[in-house]
């Protein structure tokens, strides 16, 4: 097993005939995902090697029993192809687009809280279960099919923690990127939940940032409801405070949202902390040979 | 994006908010005429994107247009310094002249997202006042709150709540409403990510008015809210990170070490901040590539390090999703041969395309230090530095 996506998965891209919606939908089907449709208003009745490309999502839907959608819609418009998904019956949503206004983003996360419509984003690199389904824009090729859950704030940093893992042998159940903007779908306690349940996780690698209060409400959860180790890094221990390093959600505002304080709650719950940001593979290759 | 307070008062004036009367002056002598329409004691304000005004002089109540005259002679033209600056400061190019309020309760009235709950929360205090930070954290309890659901938007029984429980006056009951409720509609029309008045003042004569006003717009909602663009005042901001706007790279923060930093993401780069800490390193800056796929955002970013005397080796650290990695690379080679790059540089290349990305910089013959993890490519930035001091 591995969590939200897989071999059930049926993929509609929408946004699919734009730049980065062709390149990344070719790559999602290159890695094996069944990419059934496409989404591009007044782009109906094309296709894109085979995928046909529709004017709707309820459309696209009707015809090709697609249920779970990627976004790379433009910002201006990506609140309202989140709405129109969720609407024609997709139950996993995951947004790509980066800089989505912020009460367009209240507006959408208001709506599917009434559902049990899942996001993962927006400003996200998307998901994978290795070996099975990618959905997302993560290069397939430095996955590795496997036993441990990853989690994280950060895009690229998952690559680099999954490239870490990847090389040691140690393969991935499902890899999960969060996104960066202030308000996302879904967030770390959703994810541990689902890997807690996964019968196929044994461990679960965890990398928050500095800003906000996620890592702290994760390390509750980690107390309370996690049997499963989990492995975290939170990036950020050496930025200045009250700076603003990229991330709407990277900026430290209050202790809260210090590194040390992040690292200091997850170690707490039980958290087994690496040291380093190249650190995270070996540290998780140690918790897993003191299991085993 | 940040607003001058003036600036902040006219969009509250416009949704209805009562603010104290006065203008903006660019000149000692625009300062005295506004003062001469106003009666009694005048208060004269530093117009700068920064807090802590009124410790650091920038705020100055006067008595009559001559001493506006010679207030405003000294702070129009000067940089003001307060805890909340680089010890540089921030120019001084306007000031606001103001009727001063005869304040008999500060109360505290702020808009902003609240990002667990994902939705927009009014927050109001009966402790108002340059203490509310601290109030914020010690007792919590003093802030009265009320999230918003974006479907309903704002209804008079949830403003009306915070009025009564302000324990304000019942004449006061009504304008307050209607503060609270226009402030959280300014919000929303404006795309605003902070709204804030502090303090809300209660005069001795019972009037509720605006007497200092905050308000921070949403970046991401600049092509929707043109009007507040042009509100823009770039003096107010870092030089070096305007300029680096102005070259498309939106993520850039000037640091104090010496390794000049090209990553791509706001996570990784801070990774990468943080492991040339443990290495005994610093870098000198923080600079998030994004992912627009154009190999010339890459030249720009060499421009910015280049141009900074403080960069002795560049660490370019590229993990490619969006972002592809044969761009980077082309990147790379029209860099060095745009511009003298006289800094070592050390590239660490992996992700989407990255056989397309090594091939283009293997057949570029540049001399670049090539690294195959974060780990390497920290240690031989840091042993680059050293070498070269």
């Amino acid at each position: 097993m591995s969590i939200l996506v897989d071999k059930e998965t049926r993929l509609l891209v929408q946004g699919i005939t734009g730049g980065e919606g062709s390149f990344h939908a070719r790559g999602c089907i290159k890695y094996g995902t069944k990419v059934v449709a496409g989404v591009t208003p007044s782009k109906g009745g094309t296709d894109l090697d085979g995928v046909p490309v529709f004017n709707t999502v309820y459309r696209a839907v009707a015809e090709t029993g697609a249920n779970t959608s990627i976004v790379f819609v433009p910002a201006p418009f990506a609140g309202d192809a989140i709405l129109e998904a969720a609407e024609a019956g997709i139950s996993l949503i995951v947004c790509i687009t980066e800089g989505i206004p912020t009460l367009d983003m209240v507006m959408v996360s208001r709506h599917l809280k009434q559902s049990e419509i899942r996001l993962i984003g927006p400003n996200c690199p998307g998901l994978i279960s290795p070996g099975k389904c990618k959905v997302g824009i993560m290069s397939g090729d430095i996955f590795l099919e496997g036993n441990v859950g990853v989690v994280s704030r950060s895009g690229t940093l998952t690559y680099e923690a999954v490239s870490q893992l990847t090389e040691l042998g140690i393969g991935q159940s499902t890899c999960v990127g969060l996104g960066g903007d202030p308000i996302i779908g879904t967030g770390f306690v959703d994810v541990l939940r689902l890997f807690e349940k996964d019968p196929e996780t044994e461990a679960v690698v965890l990398i928050g940032e500095i800003g906000g209060d996620q890592e702290q409400r994760a390390a509750e959860f980690i107390k309370d409801k996690m049997s499963k180790p989990v492995i975290a890094f939170v990036a950020g221990s050496s930025a200045p405070p009250g700076r603003r390093m990229g991330h709407a959600g990277a900026i430290i505002m209050g202790s809260s949202g210090r590194a040390q304080e992040k690292i200091a709650a997850l170690r707490k719950a039980g958290a087994i902390i690496a040291a380093s940001p190249a650190e995270i593979g070996s540290t998780t290759r140690k918790v897993l040979a003191s299991r085993s | 994006m940040k607003v001058h307070e003036y600036q902040a008062k006219q969009l509250l004036a416009e949704f209805g908010i009562p603010v104290p009367r006065g203008g903006v002056a660019r000149t000692a002598a625009e300062a005295r005429r506004i003062a001469a329409g106003l009666a009694g004691k005048v208060m004269i304000k530093a117009q700068v994107h920064a807090g802590g005004r009124g410790k650091a002089g920038g705020i100055k109540t006067v008595s009559s247009p001559d001493e506006v005259e010679q207030a405003a002679k000294g702070m129009i033209g000067s940089r003001l310094v307060t805890h909340q600056t680089s010890p540089q400061g921030v120019p001084v190019s306007a000031v606001l002249v103001e009727e001063a309020i005869d304040i008999e309760r500060e109360l505290y009235l702020g808009v902003v997202i609240d990002n667990a709950a994902g939705m927009v929360v009014i927050m109001a205090s009966e402790a108002g006042g340059m203490d509310i930070e601290e109030i914020a954290t010690t007792s919590p309890d003093k802030i009265l709150k009320a999230h918003i659901d974006p479907a309903l938007g704002i209804h008079p029984y949830r403003a009306r709540r915070l009025a009564f429980d302000l324990n304000l006056a019942p004449a006061q009951i009504r304008p307050a409403t209607e503060i609270i409720s226009n402030l959280y509609r300014l919000f929303e029309a404006k795309d605003c990510s902070l709204a804030e008045i502090n303090p809300l003042a209660i005069t001795s004569d019972g009037r509720i008015l605006a007497v200092d006003a905050k308000l921070n717009f949403d970046d991401n909602a600049t092509y929707r809210q043109r009007a507040i663009a042009e509100l823009r005042d770039t003096e107010q901001e870092d030089p070096l990170e305007v300029d680096a706007k102005s070259k498309g790279i939106e993520n850039y923060v000037k640091l104090d070490g010496s390794v000049g930093c090209i990553v791509n993401g706001a996570g990784l780069a801070m990774a990468v901040l943080d492991l040339l800490k443990q290495v005994n390193g610093g870098a000198a800056n923080f600079l998030d590539i994004g992912t627009l796929n154009e190999p010339d955002r890459v030249v720009q970013a060499f421009r910015i390090l280049t141009s900074d005397p403080d960069v002795k080796a560049v660490l370019v650290n590229i993990f490619g999703g969006m972002a592809r990695v044969d761009i980077i690379a082309q990147g790379i080679v029209a860099a060095a041969n745009q511009m003298v790059i006289e800094v070592p540089v050390i590239v660490r290349l992996a992700g989407t395309n990255v056989e397309q990305g090594e091939r283009i910089l293997n057949e570029s013959g540049l001399r670049l230090t090539r690294a195959y993890s974060m780990q390497e490519a920290a240690q031989k930035a840091v042993e680059a530095v050293k070498k070269s001091s």
